[in-house]
């Protein structure tokens, strides 16, 4: 009942969305059956949020721990590479994939040291393989755009598993599988107590280190599955263009989600509507037959819409607002009883 | 000597090393060829990143100005294909522009108590937005008055070409240097990077200074846009993708604290000629790929901030004593 409280701004949102393409485009919500598979627009949000779907997890974690993870679009493009190198090497489907979760989990080791050990604050810590991890995916792929042709790997791009696209129910697995480990044991609230207060934690008891770093190499290991989906769909891998700004968009689908990038209480189901409701604007202007350059203008009133929402001062003032209409009330009420005897 | 200044001695000795590998490599290095082109290449650069230092030693940080710059770059054009403005009234409204949208962007991180970081997302998406409703393809520049900015130079010893935009920059910088360490405004901004409660007991008006430091960084980056649409000639929505990051890089490497309070703007400088340089030597040795360039630029990022992570140990243990 809880956590469907929290989750109801980001669903009136995504509704009243929803409502607004469907206006424009009243085929919107239909889903057919062809050759087996589910067909339709609203599938077709479902497979294309998979790489922004899947970083907005690793993002909600590691913004809970009062940090950011600007790397995660370049950690897509190297482990795309590292994917797409080796099928081509023939370390067949288990090697390829294998070697880039490994990568991801190296990337995120990487941030986790700096930050946690070192001390760097997080948005320069991920800063420098941001800028350096298009140069190293680049080495990979030695400047080249890797293609490759391997039915199994092509499958977490294009396949689907009982209709469903096999991109749309990794993320959805994945997000699944993270949000009962965090809410099924402590850990949750374990990250949440770092965040608030790292020494504080750390003094209780918490061992906000190997937390820290564990955040970060499960952002990692994020950015590697959305790499690989990134790879998959087009069967080749693009070191320059894979992941390009979607850490941005990971970040604003956190933003959207409601989690305070001052760490804290974070919910993971709200990311991820976060980032279904950042898909449907990308579609639904496409489908509403706006040029796609109104696209980012959009997306930035929206931002703002969402950040005056959310605003620390903004919520003040309602407080005060709420607290002085309590007040009032309990005051004619109090009168209401005195004329009442 | 002063341990601050340590930082900015660590850039200036690393970019003179730098520039001695490169010239016992390639003597012709020590040229004034490449003396001039490592400044025109990098004018929108060093322009820009003077803002950026202004806005980091506050303690802020802004996304916005890669797409501020691409905007400019594109209005200039469309507004000399489409109006019979002269260039310089078209500049002139630019500046207005750009900086009146950090002075908004600025006003929002105040009022709202938003962290800039999301509040100039916002703007780098809303700028570049603009710029693809302006025009999506390239819009090439073709004016008198542009040949004339295009051929203003002044030929140095040795055939090296000293442009107007390379010498514009250095203004720029001498200006950043005027406004960051010898005005009111600038010990404000120092103060605010060092702790807003503090700025504020100590009488910093923090509403203004946020609003007046976002408009500079604004301001520096419509002068960047006009100084890139002179250097390409051209006005594109797609240009510049990813300045903003270089340019925190070059502010970073130029020895200012990312946490803010503590730097220098003639340091960006040295950073922006050192990230420059690594790219000439590239071009010269001609084996090496370009994206060395990227991995270089990134290790030197890191050698930057544990240098002054362990300066700030060294200082504060200093204190303690």
């Amino acid at each position: 009942m809880n956590a469907l409280r929290r989750v109801t701004p980001q669903l009136l949102t995504l509704a009243a969305l929803v409502a607004l393409v469907t206006v424009f485009f009243p085929d919107f919500l239909r889903i057919e059956v062809v050759n087996g598979r589910l067909v339709g627009t609203t599938m077709d949000i479902l497979k294309r949020g998979a790489p922004v779907g899947l970083l907005a997890v690793g993002m909600t974690l590691v913004i809970a721990t009062r940090g950011i993870d600007l790397s995660v679009g370049t950690t897509m493009a190297i482990t795309g590479a590292v994917a797409a190198w080796s099928i081509t090497q023939g370390y067949g489907l288990g090697g390829a994939l294998g070697l880039a979760l490994l990568a991801g989990v190296a990337a995120g080791l990487w941030n986790g040291t700096l930050v946690a050990i070192f001390g760097i604050q997080p948005i320069v810590a991920t800063l420098i393989l941001m800028t350096s991890g298009r140069g190293i995916a680049q080495l990979v792929t030695e400047g080249r755009i890797l293609t490759f042709s391997h039915e199994g790997m092509a499958f977490f791009g294009s396949g689907d598993v009982l209709g469903i696209p096999a991109p749309a129910l990794l993320w959805v697995l994945t997000a699944a599988g993270v949000a009962f480990l965090m809410r099924g044991s402590a850990l949750g609230m374990l990250i949440e107590a770092v965040g608030v207060n790292r020494a504080a934690s750390a003094l209780a008891g918490v061992n906000a280190t190997v937390l820290l770093i564990a955040v970060y190499v499960a952002s990692g290991l994020c950015a590697a599955l959305a790499g690989i989906v990134a790879t998959a769909d087009i069967r080749g891998a693009d070191a320059n263009n894979a992941g390009l700004w979607l850490e941005l968009d990971a970040i604003l689908a956190v933003v959207i989600g409601g989690n305070s990038l001052m760490g804290g209480r974070f919910s993971i189901a709200a990311s991820l509507l976060g980032a279904l409701i950042i898909q449907t604007i990308d579609t639904g202007i496409l489908l509403a037959g706006f040029p796609s350059e109104y696209n980012l203008v959009i997306k930035a009133g929206l931002v703002l819409i969402i950040l005056v929402l959310q605003s620390p001062n903004l919520s003040h003032h309602w407080y005060a607002l709420r607290r002085a209409a309590q007040s009032r009330r309990e005051t004619a009420m109090a009168s209401a009883k005195e004329t009442g005897q | 000597m002063n341990p601050r200044l340590y930082p900015l001695a660590a850039t200036i000795a690393i970019f003179l090393l730098a520039w001695v590998i490169c010239v016992t490599q390639f003597p012709y290095m020590l040229s004034t060829r490449v003396a001039g082109n490592l400044l025109t290449d990098n004018a929108y650069l060093g322009i820009v990143a003077v803002g950026m230092t202004v806005v980091i030693l506050s303690g802020g940080i802004d996304l916005s100005v890669g797409s501020v710059i691409a905007f400019s770059g594109v209005f200039i054009a469309v507004m000399l294909r489409d109006t019979g403005l002269h260039p310089i009234s078209v500049f002139a409204v630019l500046l207005v522009i750009t900086t009146g949208f950090g002075a908004a962007m600025g006003w929002l991180i105040h009022s709202l108590a938003m962290p800039p970081f999301i509040v100039t997302l916002a703007g780098m998406f809303l700028a570049r937005g603009v710029a693809y409703m302006l025009t999506i393809d390239s819009v090439p520049i073709d004016h008198a008055f542009y040949d004339l900015l295009d051929d203003a130079y002044y030929l140095m010893p040795g055939k090296g070409r000293l442009t107007l935009i390379g010498v514009l920059m250095l203004i720029t910088v001498f200006f950043g240097i005027i406004v960051a360490h010898r005005t009111r405004f600038g010990a404000s901004v120092f103060a605010l990077g060092g702790g807003e409660a503090t700025a504020r007991l100590m009488g910093v008006k923090v509403g203004r200074t946020t609003i007046l430091i976002y408009a500079f960084s604004g301001l520096m980056a419509g002068l960047s846009g006009i100084v890139f649409s002179v250097y390409t000639s051209s006005g594109y929505p797609l240009a510049t993708v990813g300045t903003e990051l270089t340019a925190i890089a070059a502010v970073v490497i130029g020895g200012t604290l990312l946490t803010g309070g503590a730097g220098f703007v003639f340091g960006t400088l040295i950073g922006v000629l050192t990230m420059g340089l690594i790219q000439t030597y590239i071009v010269f040795d001609g084996s090496l790929s370009s994206w060395w360039t990227k991995i270089i630029i990134g290790l030197l990022l890191l050698a930057f901030i544990l240098l002054q992570k362990g300066l700030l140990r060294v200082t504060t243990a200093r204190v303690a004593v």
